[in-house]
């Protein structure tokens, strides 16, 4: 729209302005109180302006014990493990899903139709519906404060498998009928035509899944028992109530701004081929 | 190289028969368009021929085998699509070798043969190009390439041409012309327009709900319709018909004029001549009042009723006429021109 009206610009700017405070400044308080000293966290007014504290916090958090007084193992730690929950969640999902889509696609099959629909229905029970026999069975297995208790159930989706399908859907017949001519066997198809083809998808769905994987809070909070297998999500929340003491706000945020790192890096570096997933119809 | 033969093929879909029994005999190093309009099942026919669709009774042999349980893979064809279906995530070099790549032919060989394709087809340059950043053409040459990379017994072609502007449509169909006649590979081709199957094939098959009106040269077809179908598709403008009745030598059109023919008939039957074949004749039995003019260049199309009926007749006049609308003219021709065909079954007779 071409327009001169200066007092809608303003406005227009004003509320953009206003939108961009709300979201960043929670960031900023988290990143200003990681780097001050605890004391100085406690007193009021709440500081605006970041201290001087920051590395010794982030080393103290990062390595060291935590949180005084504690427990709970060092935060590196906790990275690790979110971080190796999140990778297991989104590549296994993301495995399983283009191999049951490309069954579902591709292949002629007795209650074909009636798989799918089983598969689909399972999008109304999400983890917390059905935590309790999942947590049985799962305790059952003895995998417990272990990386396949913490993300086997998150894995099978429904979701992912109903947007491969879609995706595949969009893939032409005759690609299908090119590669048999050209003697492709259902898995060479797969791996040769399929996977580049829903690239960009893979990649959009990575992401996306990767948080969700990051962000999980209650199965984690049930599974694990032991420190060593906590992630960080649920330690940040663990810290605030930790051994009836006053919260050490600039181990907390240190740890919330860690915390925040690995899902930004992620999105960064995946940008150009996530928005391509989203957005490109082209095959 | 081999022939193919098709013994009384049939496909149904459910209940839905659509294909009745085809039958033919193509030879070695043969070019058979299938022509016929949309939904007649030519399509469905070269499917069954590659492998793509099932054959739900008779058999496809491809040289002295019959490949009917065969995949597409092992029948040793070739085949180009309408959309010309490349890989879109490979270059085109890509393309062309895929096939043998998974025959696992020795890489320096693939990269001959592949070398070879593109220069006869001209795309060398484009070799390292992805086919969206190629045009309708190049993308048609590239679908080509990958065909002849792979040395086939035969080339089955789907409406290849159609989405290409009408000018590179008449050059790409020279070129295949030319290309076939050079590599000798029986081919089967599948189009819906009949200047395109008048101009590739060395015969023609004719479909219409399924079945095969007529099978033979393009000169047969247009010299000796087999049904009034086949008439009416071949040659452009179509066919003129009329209900007549038949007197032996003679034939009686419904206002009364009597043409003369070569066969011979009696009763009802259907009488066609083409647009074309009539000459301006003062004597001549057919009249006709102008309504209207098509100044095409090369011919004058002319369009009006029969006279003493509301029946729409054409003819083409060679050369800009000077014939104005309004004008009443009489035209004659030659009696081995006009044709009669049964008006129950639309067969010919004779």
């Amino acid at each position: 729209m071409v327009e001169n009206r200066p007092l809608l610009s303003i406005l227009a700017h004003i509320v953009l302005l206003l939108g961009v405070a709300i979201v960043a400044l929670p960031v900023w308080i988290t990143f200003v109180g990681s780097s001050h000293e605890a004391e100085r966290m406690l007193q009021t007014p709440i500081p605006m302006l970041p201290g001087d504290q920051f590395f010794v916090n982030l080393r103290q958090t990062l390595w060291g014990s935590g949180l005084e007084g504690s427990q709970t193992a060092p935060v590196w730690m906790m990275l690790m493990n979110s971080m190796i929950m999140a990778l297991m969640i989104a590549i296994g999902k993301i495995a399983i899903s283009l191999l049951s889509a490309f069954a579902i696609v591709y292949f002629k099959f007795p209650f074909r139709m009636g798989f799918f629909w089983m598969i689909f229905i399972t999008l109304m029970l999400p983890v917390e519906v059905r935590i309790l026999p999942t947590f049985e069975v799962i305790a059952d297995l003895g995998m417990l404060n272990s990386y396949w208790g913490l993300t086997v159930p998150l894995i099978a989706s429904a979701t992912a498998t109903f947007m491969f399908r879609q995706v595949f859907l969009t893939i032409p017949d005759e690609m299908l009928e090119s590669a048999r001519i050209d003697g492709a066997g259902p898995m060479r198809f797969f791996w040769d035509i399929v996977i580049p083809l829903s690239r960009t998808n893979i990649a959009a769905l990575f992401v996306i899944l990767f948080i969700y994987g990051w962000n999980q809070y209650l199965w984690p909070l049930l599974i694990t028992t032991e420190t060593d297998m906590m992630t960080i999500v649920v330690s940040i929340k663990q810290m605030l109530e930790a051994a009836e003491q006053t919260p050490q706000w600039n181990i907390i945020m240190m740890t919330s701004l860690l915390a925040m790192v690995p899902p930004i890096f992620v999105v960064i570096a995946m940008q150009k081929l996530f928005v391509q997933g989203l957005t490109e119809t082209d095959k | 190289m081999a022939g193919i033969t098709l013994d009384s093929l049939t496909k149904s879909y459910g209940p839905t028969q659509v294909l009745h029994h085809v039958s033919a005999e193509i030879e070695d190093g043969e070019f058979v368009v299938i022509v016929g309009p949309s939904g007649c099942g030519k399509s469905t026919l070269l499917r069954m021929i590659a492998g793509l669709e099932t054959i739900t009774s008779g058999d496809v042999s491809i040289g002295e085998k019959v490949v009917n349980t065969l995949e597409p893979a092992d029948r040793d064809i070739a085949m180009v699509f309408q959309n010309y279906a490349l890989y879109p995530h490979m270059t085109v070099r890509q393309n062309m070798a895929y096939g043998l790549k998974i025959r696992k032919m020795p890489k320096p060989e693939i990269d001959q043969k592949v070398q070879e394709a593109a220069e006869i087809l001209e795309i060398a340059q484009y070799l390292d190009r992805k086919p969206r950043q190629l045009s309708g053409g190049q993308r048609q040459r590239v679908a080509m390439g990958r065909a002849i990379v792979r040395d086939p017994q035969v080339f089955l072609f789907d409406e290849p041409l159609s989405n290409l502007d009408a000018k590179l449509r008449v050059q790409m169909r020279l070129e295949i012309r030319k290309l076939q006649k050079r590599l000798g590979v029986t081919s089967i081709f599948v189009t819906h327009d009949q200047v395109e199957a008048m101009t590739l094939g060395d015969r023609l098959m004719v479909l219409n709900g399924g079945y095969v009106e007529q099978f033979g040269t393009p000169i047969e077809l247009y010299e000796r319709p087999a049904s009034v179908f086949v008439a009416g598709f071949i040659g452009s403008p179509a066919m003129n018909f009329f209900p007549a009745e038949a007197g032996g030598q003679s034939v009686t059109l419904a206002n009364g004029a009597i043409l003369p023919t070569n066969q011979t008939a009696r009763g009802a039957v259907t009488c066609g001549f083409r647009p074309e074949h009539l000459v301006v004749d003062p004597e001549g039995p057919i009249a006709m009042e102008v309504e209207m003019l098509e100044h095409l260049g090369g011919v004058t199309l002319l369009h009006g009723p029969l006279q003493g009926t509301d029946q729409q007749m054409v003819v083409s006049l060679d050369g800009i006429s000077d014939v104005q609308m309004g004008d009443k003219l009489h035209f004659s021709l030659p009696a081995n021109l006009v044709h009669l065909f049964d008006a129950q079954s639309d067969k010919r007779i004779g």
